[in-house]
């Protein structure tokens, strides 16, 4: 599959609403992205973003516009786009009664991978994740940062392009997080585009250098994380987030 | 290939560390079978082997009483016990009861005087109707009748072949009765007991063949009925494994994870089909086995195998991919683990009364008898017995695997749908 498209993520004219309701979530939003960014999507709860993020990764099906990975439409019927990206859920989403290995294995062949590419990637996943001691136990007794590294192994088993974050570190200690982070930044610097949603918004400071923020199903303001906080003279960007989206409770 | 190699290795994986429902898999049904099988064989043997214990009270004093006391204990199905001539309906109640009896019956007094004056009439009618001289000028009353009591349990099938039994030794002492009226009327000396006895007993002898399609005599017994029946049923409920193993995986997040990899859910299905259709002939396996090993230890009639073994294995295979189809069905429409297993079981109960697992289908009328052609469970049901108890080949059960192939294509062609409507696919 070519990739040479300049642009990791192409949305155009992208228009979605949930089946039942009637209101429309999205209406002809837009959004670039750029191979090789850390790209941080970010908004209060119900604001659109992990329905954003599952009409990219083709979870959802939407009702108007385009959605390109690398040049190449999502929706299609062809699975093969989807070798491209790799996902990484906030839900532990394995086989908890298997172990690391059995689990890699097998979503390692769902992700189009041969026996001996599992087996290295495998190998190595597990090493940097530091799973090693473990690789052979069943997860259900795993602490939730371990559990956490499963879920981040399998999602870059096959050394996607683009990797999709949910709250990747939701839940772990320091140590855990730290491990997380600098592994993300380091797959970042061997070209692959990192797409993040969390809470956790310190976290993102150090990890994403594009930010979008996202309210109501509309893109309310897109720019490098330094120009955001210039332009609207803000410190840090939890606060730029409350200046952007307000502070009442969101339902 | 290999994709589909990884996830029956999955999915055995998952299976084999899946205690609860391995043994709801393998170690119910076993239990189910060798109970219902003890049980039933109890009730065969006390149908076909045991005599029915039954009570005589013989409120006549004479010979007629007494010869049909003795014709009724000559037809073998009775054990026969008599109590005091004096007592009334209630005590006979109390006195069955106590002794076990499932039968009573009543001998009313003067029984024998009014049998040897009805005789003494149809004698002298006949010997008129012949030209000779009868006494035609005594008329006989009625006899009274005899009362049968009965336990409530006897079924209503040897209720009846029990009052046949009685009403022909009946028959048999009031045709004495009118033969040896009629020779003394003509030779004016009692009828020689030799004569009588060729005339009174039935010497046309009735040989019983099973009806089987290879000639051989396999006798039915409770386990030759009860095993593949209970098999069948054993294989349907893999619904609760599979089904639970189906909707637990749609509703957990690695379904999410599933759906973004470049590979169908058809894969999943597939796989899940192969790994549980292995399942469901292990388990046929296994109870057959059990039948042809184990029952003989545990005083059970032993399993007497068909002889066309390959028709055994096509039927089996056939019927546990008919299983696991409607179990994969039930869980693509289900959207909780509870949903699949209510419906499931309740389901499976349904459609093994109206597929004859628990009354045969011959026997249910209207409705419910052309009901049973919808239920899998009836043409496997039917197949099984047409191998174990008929001693059919492949050929004679053609006509029951199109059906049950036909439906497991339907239930295949409702996933698919149901798949797609979901978006699944």
């Amino acid at each position: 599959m070519a990739i040479n498209d300049p642009l990791a993520i192409a949305i155009e004219n992208l228009g979605f609403r949930y089946p039942g309701n009637p209101d429309m979530l999205f209406t002809k939003l837009n959004l670039e992205v750029a191979k090789g960014e850390r790209f941080g999507l970010f908004g209060p709860n119900g604001a659109g973003k992990t329905t954003l993020i599952s009409l990219i990764t083709g979870l959802l099906s939407a009702n108007g516009g385009h959605i390109k990975l690398l040049g190449h439409e999502i929706g299609t019927r062809d699975h093969s786009v989807n070798k491209l990206f790799g996902y990484v859920p906030q839900d532990f989403s394995f086989y908890q009664e298997l172990s690391p290995v059995e689990n890699l294995e097998f979503f390692g062949a769902w992700s189009g991978l041969n026996k001996q590419a599992i087996k290295k990637r495998t190998d190595e996943l597990l090493h940097i994740l530091g799973l090693e001691d473990v690789r052979d136990k069943q997860i259900e007794k795993f602490s939730g940062g371990m559990k956490r590294r499963v879920n981040l192994a399998i999602g870059v088993i096959h050394d996607p392009e683009i990797l999709f974050l949910d709250e990747p570190t939701v839940g772990v200690d320091v140590q855990t997080r730290h491990a997380i982070i600098n592994y993300l930044l380091e797959l970042n610097k061997q070209g692959t585009t990192l797409i993040y949603t969390s809470h956790q918004l310190s976290e993102a400071e150090g990890l994403c250098r594009q930010v979008a923020l996202i309210d109501d199903g509309k893109i309310i303001a897109q720019n490098t994380l330094d120009n955001l906080l210039r332009e609207y003279k803000q410190d840090n960007l939890e606060h730029l987030f409350l200046n952007l989206t307000g502070k009442e409770y969101r339902n | 290939m290999f994709k589909l190699g990884a996830t029956i290795l999955k999915d055995i994986r998952i299976l084999l560390r899946d205690k609860v429902g391995l043994s709801l898999m393998f170690l119910m049904p076993v239990l189910l079978v060798i109970v219902v099988t003890n049980i039933q064989n109890s009730t065969f043997q006390l149908v076909s082997k045991n005599k029915l214990s039954i009570l005589i009270c013989n409120r006549d004093t004479g010979q007629a009483s007494k010869q049909l006391i003795a014709a009724i204990g000559k037809i073998g199905m009775f054990k026969v016990s008599q109590i005091d001539g004096g007592q009334n309906g209630k005590q006979i109640a109390d006195a069955m009861h106590q002794q076990d009896a499932v039968l009573g019956v009543i001998i009313p007094a003067n029984f024998s005087s009014k049998v040897t004056a009805k005789s003494k009439s149809i004698a002298g009618k006949a010997l008129t109707s012949f030209g000779l001289q009868g006494d035609t000028l005594k008329k006989a009353g009625d006899i009274d009748p005899l009362t049968l009591y009965y336990n409530p349990v006897l079924q209503e099938s040897l209720r009846l072949s029990v009052g046949g039994a009685v009403r022909s030794a009946l028959q048999l002492v009031e045709s004495r009765e009118t033969l040896r009226s009629l020779y003394f009327s003509i030779n004016e000396k009692p009828m020689p007991q030799k004569l009588e006895d060729e005339m009174l007993n039935n010497k046309t002898t009735i040989n019983e063949v099973p009806v089987s399609k290879d000639g051989t005599r396999i006798t039915p017994n409770a386990t030759q009925h009860n095993v593949p029946a209970w098999t069948i049923f054993a294989m349907f409920f893999v619904i609760m494994s599979l089904g639970g193993s189906v909707v637990r995986e749609k509703i957990s997040g690695s379904f999410i994870r599933l759906k973004t990899l470049p590979t169908s859910y058809l894969v999943a299905i597939l796989s899940k089909q192969i790994v549980y259709l292995g399942v469901t002939i292990l388990q046929a396996a296994v109870i057959f086995s059990i039948g042809v090993w184990l029952f003989p230890f545990m005083n059970l009639p032993a399993l007497n195998l068909p002889s066309d073994m390959l028709a055994l294995v096509v039927i089996t295979v056939v019927c546990g991919w008919c299983a696991v189809s409607y179990a994969i069905l039930v869980a693509v429409f289900s959207k909780t683990q509870e949903q699949v297993n209510g419906f499931g079981a309740i389901s499976i109960v349904i459609l093994s009364a109206i597929g004859g697992l628990m009354v045969p289908s011959f026997a249910m009328q209207g409705f419910f008898r052309n009901a049973a052609n919808l239920s899998p469970m009836h043409w496997c049901l039917d197949a099984y017995y047409t191998l174990f108890l008929e001693g059919g080949k492949l050929k004679d059960i053609v006509n029951n695997i199109i059906p049950l192939f036909i439906i497991t294509l339907l239930f295949q062609f409702v996933i698919i749908l149901g798949l797609k409507r979901k978006n699944l696919i």
